[in-house]
Protein backbone atom coordinates (compact mmCIF):
# COMPACT_ATOMS: atom_id res chain seq x y z
CA UNK A 1 0.00 0.00 0.00
CA UNK A 2 1.30 3.48 -0.60
CA UNK A 3 0.22 6.72 0.83
CA UNK A 4 1.11 10.32 -0.52
CA UNK A 5 1.21 13.07 0.84
CA UNK A 6 -0.38 15.84 -1.43
CA UNK A 7 1.49 18.81 -0.81
CA UNK A 8 -1.85 20.82 -2.30
CA UNK A 9 -4.53 19.72 -0.25
CA UNK A 10 -2.13 18.10 2.68
CA UNK A 11 -4.21 15.00 2.72
CA UNK A 12 -2.85 11.67 3.00
CA UNK A 13 -3.85 10.19 -0.07
CA UNK A 14 -3.98 6.35 -0.30
CA UNK A 15 -3.10 4.95 -3.85
CA UNK A 16 -6.58 4.20 -4.46
CA UNK A 17 -7.03 7.68 -4.33
CA UNK A 18 -4.11 8.73 -7.06
CA UNK A 19 -3.64 8.40 -10.55
CA UNK A 20 0.23 7.53 -11.90
CA UNK A 21 1.37 9.86 -14.59
CA UNK A 22 5.06 8.61 -15.06
CA UNK A 23 8.43 9.99 -14.80
CA UNK A 24 8.96 13.34 -13.27
CA UNK A 25 11.06 16.33 -14.61
CA UNK A 26 10.73 15.44 -18.04
CA UNK A 27 12.00 18.34 -21.09
CA UNK A 28 9.67 18.66 -23.78
CA UNK A 29 11.08 17.92 -26.96
CA UNK A 30 8.36 19.91 -29.73
CA UNK A 31 8.53 21.34 -33.04
CA UNK A 32 12.26 21.97 -34.28
CA UNK A 33 13.83 19.40 -32.48
CA UNK A 34 15.50 16.59 -33.70
CA UNK A 35 13.87 13.06 -34.31
CA UNK A 36 16.50 10.99 -32.02
CA UNK A 37 15.05 14.04 -29.18
CA UNK A 38 11.41 13.44 -29.59
CA UNK A 39 11.54 9.53 -29.98
CA UNK A 40 13.68 9.87 -26.52
CA UNK A 41 10.75 12.78 -24.96
CA UNK A 42 8.04 10.61 -25.98
CA UNK A 43 9.34 6.68 -25.45
CA UNK A 44 12.12 6.71 -23.41
CA UNK A 45 11.84 6.69 -19.69
CA UNK A 46 14.07 5.70 -16.47
CA UNK A 47 13.63 2.50 -14.99
CA UNK A 48 15.48 2.05 -11.36
CA UNK A 49 15.42 0.32 -8.95
CA UNK A 50 15.84 2.60 -5.76
CA UNK A 51 15.23 6.27 -6.04
CA UNK A 52 12.77 7.17 -8.45
CA UNK A 53 10.78 10.54 -9.34
CA UNK A 54 7.68 10.32 -10.10
CA UNK A 55 4.28 13.06 -11.27
CA UNK A 56 1.18 12.03 -9.16
CA UNK A 57 -2.53 13.03 -8.94
CA UNK A 58 -4.62 13.30 -6.69
CA UNK A 59 -7.65 12.42 -8.61
CA UNK A 60 -10.13 11.65 -6.47
CA UNK A 61 -9.30 14.48 -3.87
CA UNK A 62 -8.36 18.18 -4.96
CA UNK A 63 -7.54 16.57 -8.55
CA UNK A 64 -4.00 18.63 -8.46
CA UNK A 65 -0.83 16.57 -10.15
CA UNK A 66 2.36 16.77 -7.54
CA UNK A 67 5.57 15.21 -7.70
CA UNK A 68 6.75 12.08 -5.48
CA UNK A 69 10.13 10.86 -4.25
CA UNK A 70 10.42 7.54 -3.57
CA UNK A 71 11.88 4.13 -3.88
CA UNK A 72 10.83 1.86 -6.12
CA UNK A 73 12.49 -0.79 -4.65
CA UNK A 74 11.02 -0.57 -1.05
CA UNK A 75 8.26 1.91 -1.61
CA UNK A 76 9.73 4.53 1.09
CA UNK A 77 8.45 7.68 0.56
CA UNK A 78 11.19 10.31 0.59
CA UNK A 79 8.86 13.44 0.22
CA UNK A 80 6.44 14.85 -1.91
CA UNK A 81 6.66 18.33 -3.77
CA UNK A 82 4.58 21.02 -6.22
CA UNK A 83 4.57 20.20 -9.80
CA UNK A 84 5.60 23.83 -10.31
CA UNK A 85 9.28 23.62 -10.14
CA UNK A 86 11.59 21.69 -12.89
CA UNK A 87 13.74 20.28 -10.34
CA UNK A 88 13.30 18.57 -6.33
CA UNK A 89 13.84 21.16 -3.80
CA UNK A 90 17.13 20.81 -1.79
CA UNK A 91 14.73 19.75 1.03
CA UNK A 92 13.94 16.50 -0.91
CA UNK A 93 17.35 15.84 -2.18
CA UNK A 94 18.72 16.34 1.36
CA UNK A 95 15.84 13.81 2.84
CA UNK A 96 16.87 11.60 -0.22
CA UNK A 97 20.92 11.38 0.55
CA UNK A 98 20.16 10.72 4.65
CA UNK A 99 18.71 7.29 3.69
CA UNK A 100 20.19 6.59 0.40
CA UNK A 101 23.84 8.62 -0.16
CA UNK A 102 24.98 8.74 -3.29
CA UNK A 103 21.77 8.26 -5.01
CA UNK A 104 21.86 9.57 -8.81
CA UNK A 105 18.82 10.11 -10.95
CA UNK A 106 19.56 11.33 -14.62
CA UNK A 107 21.68 14.24 -14.21
CA UNK A 108 20.38 14.61 -10.47
CA UNK A 109 21.98 13.75 -7.72
CA UNK B 1 -41.05 23.50 -18.65
CA UNK B 2 -40.26 20.04 -17.33
CA UNK B 3 -40.13 19.34 -13.60
CA UNK B 4 -36.83 18.82 -12.53
CA UNK B 5 -36.33 15.49 -9.95
CA UNK B 6 -33.90 14.35 -8.31
CA UNK B 7 -32.00 11.40 -9.70
CA UNK B 8 -33.07 9.37 -6.61
CA UNK B 9 -36.75 10.38 -6.63
CA UNK B 10 -36.69 10.74 -2.77
CA UNK B 11 -36.00 7.19 -2.05
CA UNK B 12 -35.05 6.76 1.57
CA UNK B 13 -34.09 3.45 3.07
CA UNK B 14 -34.23 3.46 7.03
CA UNK B 15 -32.46 1.36 9.67
CA UNK B 16 -29.65 0.97 12.11
CA UNK B 17 -28.13 4.47 9.76
CA UNK B 18 -30.91 6.04 7.25
CA UNK B 19 -29.83 6.80 3.96
CA UNK B 20 -31.97 9.52 2.24
CA UNK B 21 -32.08 11.49 -0.62
CA UNK B 22 -31.68 15.27 0.16
CA UNK B 23 -34.14 16.05 -2.26
CA UNK B 24 -33.12 19.11 -5.19
CA UNK B 25 -30.11 21.07 -4.29
CA UNK B 26 -28.71 24.47 -5.73
CA UNK B 27 -25.13 23.87 -6.31
CA UNK B 28 -22.40 26.06 -7.83
CA UNK B 29 -18.31 24.86 -8.89
CA UNK B 30 -16.71 27.97 -8.38
CA UNK B 31 -13.57 28.23 -9.23
CA UNK B 32 -10.93 31.20 -8.73
CA UNK B 33 -8.59 32.50 -6.07
CA UNK B 34 -9.78 31.56 -2.82
CA UNK B 35 -7.44 33.90 -1.26
CA UNK B 36 -8.92 36.87 -2.39
CA UNK B 37 -11.21 39.29 -0.51
CA UNK B 38 -14.08 39.56 -3.54
CA UNK B 39 -14.24 35.52 -3.62
CA UNK B 40 -14.48 35.20 0.10
CA UNK B 41 -16.86 37.99 0.46
CA UNK B 42 -19.27 36.57 -1.97
CA UNK B 43 -19.01 32.73 -1.17
CA UNK B 44 -20.52 34.55 2.18
CA UNK B 45 -22.90 36.49 0.46
CA UNK B 46 -25.04 33.98 -1.13
CA UNK B 47 -24.34 31.46 1.62
CA UNK B 48 -24.87 33.39 4.60
CA UNK B 49 -21.80 31.17 5.79
CA UNK B 50 -18.55 31.43 7.00
CA UNK B 51 -15.97 30.95 4.51
CA UNK B 52 -14.44 27.46 5.17
CA UNK B 53 -10.64 26.56 6.28
CA UNK B 54 -9.18 23.85 3.44
CA UNK B 55 -10.67 20.69 4.34
CA UNK B 56 -14.26 21.99 6.07
CA UNK B 57 -17.29 23.13 5.12
CA UNK B 58 -20.00 24.75 6.98
CA UNK B 59 -23.70 24.82 6.25
CA UNK B 60 -27.08 26.90 7.76
CA UNK B 61 -30.27 24.68 5.93
CA UNK B 62 -29.81 24.56 2.75
CA UNK B 63 -27.11 26.90 2.15
CA UNK B 64 -23.71 25.86 2.37
CA UNK B 65 -19.79 25.89 1.56
CA UNK B 66 -17.51 22.94 0.83
CA UNK B 67 -13.97 23.69 0.10
CA UNK B 68 -12.99 21.58 -2.90
CA UNK B 69 -9.56 22.26 -3.86
CA UNK B 70 -7.26 25.15 -3.16
CA UNK B 71 -8.99 27.15 -5.99
CA UNK B 72 -12.11 25.28 -6.04
CA UNK B 73 -15.81 26.22 -3.73
CA UNK B 74 -18.79 24.05 -4.04
CA UNK B 75 -21.00 26.80 -3.46
CA UNK B 76 -24.90 25.10 -1.85
CA UNK B 77 -27.86 27.48 -2.35
CA UNK B 78 -31.62 25.98 -2.31
CA UNK B 79 -32.56 24.61 -5.43
CA UNK B 80 -34.88 27.86 -6.29
CA UNK B 81 -31.94 30.33 -5.59
CA UNK B 82 -29.42 29.11 -7.97
CA UNK B 83 -29.69 31.28 -10.57
CA UNK B 84 -29.64 34.34 -8.22
CA UNK B 85 -26.63 33.08 -6.65
CA UNK B 86 -24.87 32.53 -9.89
CA UNK B 87 -25.55 36.16 -11.47
CA UNK B 88 -24.45 37.09 -8.05
CA UNK B 89 -21.24 35.56 -8.08
CA UNK B 90 -20.56 36.86 -11.66
CA UNK B 91 -21.62 40.25 -10.93
CA UNK B 92 -19.31 40.26 -7.70
CA UNK B 93 -16.35 38.76 -9.56
CA UNK B 94 -16.65 40.14 -13.14
CA UNK B 95 -13.36 41.08 -14.66
CA UNK B 96 -11.02 38.76 -12.24
CA UNK B 97 -9.92 35.20 -13.30
CA UNK B 98 -12.54 32.74 -12.09
CA UNK B 99 -15.36 30.48 -13.26
CA UNK B 100 -19.00 29.65 -11.98
CA UNK B 101 -20.98 26.95 -13.50
CA UNK B 102 -24.00 25.58 -12.13
CA UNK B 103 -23.67 22.06 -11.53
CA UNK B 104 -27.25 21.47 -9.35
CA UNK B 105 -28.28 18.94 -12.07
CA UNK B 106 -25.01 17.28 -12.68
CA UNK B 107 -24.87 15.63 -8.74
CA UNK B 108 -27.04 13.88 -6.28
CA UNK B 109 -27.09 14.68 -3.13
CA UNK B 110 -27.69 12.42 0.04
CA UNK B 111 -27.84 12.14 3.63
CA UNK B 112 -27.04 9.74 6.46
CA UNK B 113 -28.51 9.94 9.82
CA UNK B 114 -27.67 8.10 12.51
CA UNK B 115 -25.16 7.44 15.77
CA UNK B 116 -23.56 4.71 13.19
CA UNK B 117 -23.20 7.02 9.98
CA UNK B 118 -19.14 7.73 10.35
CA UNK B 119 -18.75 3.85 10.42
CA UNK B 120 -21.22 3.44 7.42
CA UNK B 121 -18.59 5.45 5.10
CA UNK B 122 -15.66 4.49 7.00
CA UNK B 123 -16.21 0.74 5.31
CA UNK B 124 -16.26 2.62 1.75
CA UNK B 125 -13.57 5.09 1.66
CA UNK B 126 -9.95 4.85 2.34
CA UNK B 127 -9.89 8.12 4.70
CA UNK B 128 -9.46 7.76 8.48
CA UNK B 129 -12.64 8.08 10.01
CA UNK B 130 -11.71 7.80 13.51
CA UNK B 131 -13.85 10.16 15.70
CA UNK B 132 -10.56 11.67 16.47
CA UNK B 133 -9.55 12.51 12.97
CA UNK B 134 -12.89 13.48 11.12
CA UNK B 135 -14.81 15.34 13.23
CA UNK B 136 -17.60 17.60 12.50
CA UNK B 137 -17.31 19.87 10.06
CA UNK B 138 -14.82 18.06 8.13
CA UNK B 139 -15.16 17.72 4.39
CA UNK B 140 -13.27 15.02 2.33
CA UNK B 141 -13.33 14.25 -1.35
CA UNK B 142 -12.49 10.75 -2.14
CA UNK B 143 -13.79 7.43 -3.27
CA UNK B 144 -16.96 5.87 -2.49
CA UNK B 145 -16.59 2.25 -3.11
CA UNK B 146 -15.75 2.53 -7.12
CA UNK B 147 -16.59 6.00 -7.69
CA UNK B 148 -15.63 9.85 -6.87
CA UNK B 149 -17.89 11.15 -3.88
CA UNK B 150 -17.18 14.06 -1.43
CA UNK B 151 -19.25 14.13 2.05
CA UNK B 152 -18.46 16.08 5.44
CA UNK B 153 -20.26 15.51 9.16
CA UNK B 154 -22.69 18.17 9.31
CA UNK B 155 -23.01 16.89 12.90
CA UNK B 156 -22.03 14.24 14.92
CA UNK B 157 -24.81 11.67 13.42
CA UNK B 158 -24.97 13.13 9.92
CA UNK B 159 -23.06 13.05 7.07
CA UNK B 160 -24.07 14.89 3.59
CA UNK B 161 -22.62 12.77 0.63
CA UNK B 162 -22.07 14.55 -3.08
CA UNK B 163 -21.58 12.35 -5.81
CA UNK B 164 -22.01 12.65 -9.93
CA UNK B 165 -25.69 12.40 -10.62
CA UNK B 166 -25.32 9.55 -12.96
CA UNK B 167 -23.68 6.84 -9.79
CA UNK B 168 -26.09 8.53 -7.68
CA UNK B 169 -28.15 5.16 -7.34
CA UNK B 170 -24.74 3.19 -7.01
CA UNK B 171 -23.71 5.41 -4.06
CA UNK B 172 -27.07 5.32 -3.05
CA UNK B 173 -27.51 1.32 -2.90
CA UNK B 174 -23.98 0.97 -1.82
CA UNK B 175 -24.46 3.36 1.72
CA UNK B 176 -27.76 1.06 2.40
CA UNK B 177 -25.84 -1.65 1.76
CA UNK B 178 -23.01 -0.65 4.14
CA UNK B 179 -25.83 0.52 7.23
CA UNK B 180 -27.79 -2.93 6.57
CA UNK B 181 -24.63 -4.62 7.05
CA UNK B 182 -23.99 -3.00 10.41
CA UNK B 183 -21.38 -1.32 12.80
CA UNK B 184 -18.05 -2.33 12.82
CA UNK B 185 -16.87 -1.03 15.75
CA UNK B 186 -13.03 -1.04 14.62
CA UNK B 187 -11.08 1.54 13.23
ZN1 LIG C 1 -4.86 16.93 -2.92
Amino acid sequence: MLTLQCPYCGVDADETELSPGGEAHLKRFGPGSTDEEFEDYLFARQNPKGVHFERWRHAYGCGKWFLAARCTMTLEVFGTYSAQTTEPPQTIKDAITAKRPGWTWGTLS
Amino acid sequence: MSEPVTELGGKVVEGWVTVRDAGLCGMITLRGDLESKAVKDICKKVTGVAFPKPLSAGADGRSGLCWMSPDEMLVMVPYADVQMALSDIHSALQGTHYAAENVSDARSVMFLEGAGAREVVAKLAPVDLHPDHFKVGDFRRSRLGQVAAAFWMRDEETFEIVCFRSVGDYCFSLLSASAEAGPVSVF
